[in-house]
């Protein structure tokens, strides 16, 4: 009885102790022993998960400060939902300076992990996968931060979202690098964030590769600073299967890397093939909106060097045939809205000299493709390249990985 | 005091049931009658009984100073009946804070208790403590046994079988620790929820000033419809007080479900906020296919109600603590989104 009232008092005055393995192992009672393990977590405890399936049904969280979750391997260790009876994700996070390491999860009936105000987070070795391949009954996030600062998401695998496999929303300071994101909606979304680094992906079989978005009617708006360099964003031609109503729903099957309003974006040194519809699409939001401050166009965004296919050989267009026969068999790789707002004074738009574009020349923002006139795109040549000093994850979440 | 000591002692105290409660136990609270404000103020009391906030628990007849109360509109719980008590140590008081939550003092607690069945039918499944600390509040989740004579700490949380007063068959979930932080929890801090005067009768309040247990009757108190009699209130007053008491810990800013923009709590009034046309951003599946929030004129179109209509995890809303949809719920928001002028 003594221990028992000292063990209480240790946890609820939360004092600093060495930090603790936690070993925790699939079988019976996994959802208590799991959540548990959680809950009890103390700052710098490593909780472990060892190899197997722990069948669960319901949300796990963690929202203890500075704790590792590590599993034996994205194929070993495997948090299984199928049967997950509540909660909107398979893991929450909602405290800072965590790691989540080594380990799967599989089909949960929302979000896949969802880490919220949870700054200085490394989500590296995740897999998060709905095994039935693209559905519109698959949550919609599989790797999923939001309103944080500091992300770094680092050899990860994301597949059968059916909003974005790696969606980045209200954050800043993001590095998003050698993952895997397959059969998913939207590959990797950037989203109402800045200062973000999207590189060494690998982005194929989504319906849109790299999405860089910017929404109105959001607490945090202004999404900017944004490169994405380096990835490989080959064959997103799997039909949109977004339930209707979400953003993503409207993206066209066959988009490599898409930029919707924001500012101060690089798009270079990228492998774009066979993304029919664009390979590039830079365009505002398309939607009537009322929000005063919110800013719908494209601002300073370059479309550096990227090696480039034909483009647009099948684009899921209105009016597909003719603008396709209008261009030759395909529409040229780079395609823009041509919108422009009417006090600009920025470069809405700069693109290589080997790159060759089309405009739908727009004239009014949220009125859709009406009053398009498309013809060939003329835009300035990149400037100086872009510094991203003070962007992407920090060194010390970097150290972690060692 | 070695860390694996301390590990296995948080361990053996997180599992419910699994040692035999300690006759010294009882022994702890100051006496028959009396809250143990110990308890209260540190530590995870492994039973519910160590606080002594019940005469007797089974009957949950409160001790001295624990006085029970109801909310106008209440949170829906699957149908569950809730019995409400706040604890106010000797010589404390709340003060009122105009028409939102009552600011009630460190050393007092808030307790609830989840219940099926009535009469002698009654069984009571989970007792929720909120205990106000020198360093903020704490929330705890105690399961009742099979027998009813006593509630463990359950710090994992549970699933239990119950029959809802309509007659569904379902898997009650008794949230674990940090799931009661994601409907508590305002910018990392965790709060309650319930006790705000917009939501407390002028007759309870009162008496509470009588009882020498709150300053004054605050202003704005009482404005939020008795559910029962939602009939005479008017469709905007009946939705907006469900939303706000069933929704708006998570959709409003700096909590849960901040990140949707959403803020449905009784005094916003822009209506994008509230979601009148407004796009959904993180839906998902929950969209049902729909485009915005609120459709004036037209629930059906609407994902607000859609969700609420639903049971299934990823759509459902709220997420936590529903395991069957309200219809009472519904049919107030769908008859005031139908009243909405287009």
């Amino acid at each position: 009885m003594i221990r028992l009232s000292i063990a209480a008092l240790a946890l609820a005055t939360a004092a600093p102790v060495l930090a603790e393995t936690i070993a925790v192992d699939p079988g019976e009672g996994a959802q208590e022993r799991l959540q548990e393990a959680l809950i009890l977590a103390q700052p710098g405890d490593e909780i472990v998960l060892g190899a197997g399936r722990f069948q669960l049904t319901d949300g796990l969280s963690l929202d203890a400060d500075n704790v590792t979750v590590r599993g034996a391997g994205m194929e070993a260790t495997v948090l299984d939902f199928t049967d997950q009876q509540g909660s909107g994700e398979g893991l929450l996070v909602t405290s800072d300076g965590v790691t989540l390491r080594d380990f799967a999860v599989e089909n949960p009936k929302g979000d896949g992990i969802k880490s919220k105000g949870a700054d200085n987070i490394v989500y590296h070795a995740i897999r998060v996968t709905w095994t039935g391949g693209p559905k519109p009954t698959n949550g919609a996030y599989g790797i999923y931060p939001v309103e944080s600062t500091n992300i770094l998401i680092d050899g990860t695998e994301v597949s059968g979202a059916s909003d974005a496999g790696i969606y980045v929303g209200q954050s800043s300071k993001i590095t998003v690098r050698n993952s895997v994101a397959t059969d998913n909606v939207a590959g990797i979304e950037i989203e109402n964030s800045r200062d973000a680094i999207v590189e060494r992906n690998f982005v194929s079989r989504n319906t849109g590769g790299i999405l860089v978005f910017d929404l109105p009617n959001l607490p945090v708006m202004g999404g900017g600073n944004v490169i994405v360099r380096d990835n490989l964003v080959a064959a997103n031609t799997t039909p949109n299967f977004a339930p209707e109503g979400n953003i993503v729903a409207t993206v066209p099957r066959g988009t490599g890397v898409m930029v919707m309003a924001n500012e101060n974006v690089w798009v270079g040194q990228n492998l774009l093939y066979d993304n029919p519809t664009a390979p590039v699409m830079v365009i505002a939001y398309p939607l009537p909106f009322e929000d005063p401050n919110y800013n719908p166009y494209p601002r300073e965004v370059t479309i550096a060097w990227n090696a480039v296919d034909a483009g647009g050989t099948e684009p899921q267009l209105e009016g597909a045939e003719q603008l396709t026969a209008a261009f030759g068999g395909a529409l040229p790789p780079v395609m823009w809205d041509g919108l422009i707002d009417g006090d600009a004074e920025y470069t809405p738009l700069r693109v290589d000299a080997d790159l060759r574009g089309w405009s739908l020349n727009l004239t009014e923002q949220g009125k859709g493709m009406a009053g398009a006139q498309p013809g060939p795109l003329e835009a300035a040549a990149p400037g100086q390249p872009i510094s991203t000093e003070g962007w992407g994850a920090s060194a010390e979440l970097e150290a972690r990985l060692r | 005091m070695k860390r694996a000591a301390i590990l296995l002692g948080a361990g053996v105290l997180a599992l419910t049931g699994s040692i035999a409660a300690h006759p010294g136990q009882r022994a702890a609270a100051a006496g028959p009658g009396a809250v143990n404000d110990a308890a209260v103020m540190e530590g995870m009391p492994r039973t519910l009984a160590e606080f002594g906030f019940f005469a007797d628990a089974a009957a949950q007849a409160p001790a001295a100073r624990v006085i029970p109360y109801r909310l106008n509109t209440p949170l829906y719980s699957d149908g569950a009946d809730k019995l409400r008590f706040i604890y106010l140590p000797e010589g404390a008081s709340a003060t009122a804070a105009g028409e939102d939550l009552l600011e009630i003092p460190v050393g007092a607690a808030l307790i609830k208790t989840f219940a099926f069945g009535e009469g002698e039918a009654r069984r009571l499944i989970e007792t929720r403590v909120l205990l106000h600390r020198a360093d903020g509040w704490v929330a705890l989740p105690y399961l009742w046994n099979a027998e009813q004579t006593e509630a463990r700490l359950a710090v994992a949380g549970a699933r239990l079988d119950v029959t809802t007063p309509r007659g569904e068959a379902i898997s009650y979930r008794v949230p674990n620790k940090n799931q009661c932080k994601e409907c508590h929890g305002l910018a990392g801090d965790v709060i309650p929820i319930g006790p705000k005067a917009r939501n407390l009768s002028h007759e309870w309040l009162r008496d509470m000033v009588a009882r020498g247990m709150l300053d004054r009757v605050p202003g704005g108190a009482d404005v939020l419809p008795v559910w029962e009699t939602r009939s005479e209130a008017s469709a905007a007053d009946a939705a907006r007080a469900y939303l706000d008491v069933n929704c708006a810990h998570c959709h409003r800013p700096s909590a849960t479900a901040s990140n949707s923009g959403l803020d449905l709590r009784w005094e916003q009034s822009d209506p994008a906020a509230i979601g009148i046309m407004k796009r959904p951003v993180a839906a998902g599946r929950g969209s049902g296919g729909l485009l915005f929030d609120i459709v004036p004129g037209k629930p059906e179109e609407s994902i607000l109600a859609h969700r609420m209509a639903s049971s299934e995890p990823g759509v459902a809303m709220p997420e936590l603590g529903k395991a069957t949809v309200d219809p009472e719920g519904v049919e107030a928001v769908e008859r005031w989104i139908a009243s909405l002028e287009p």
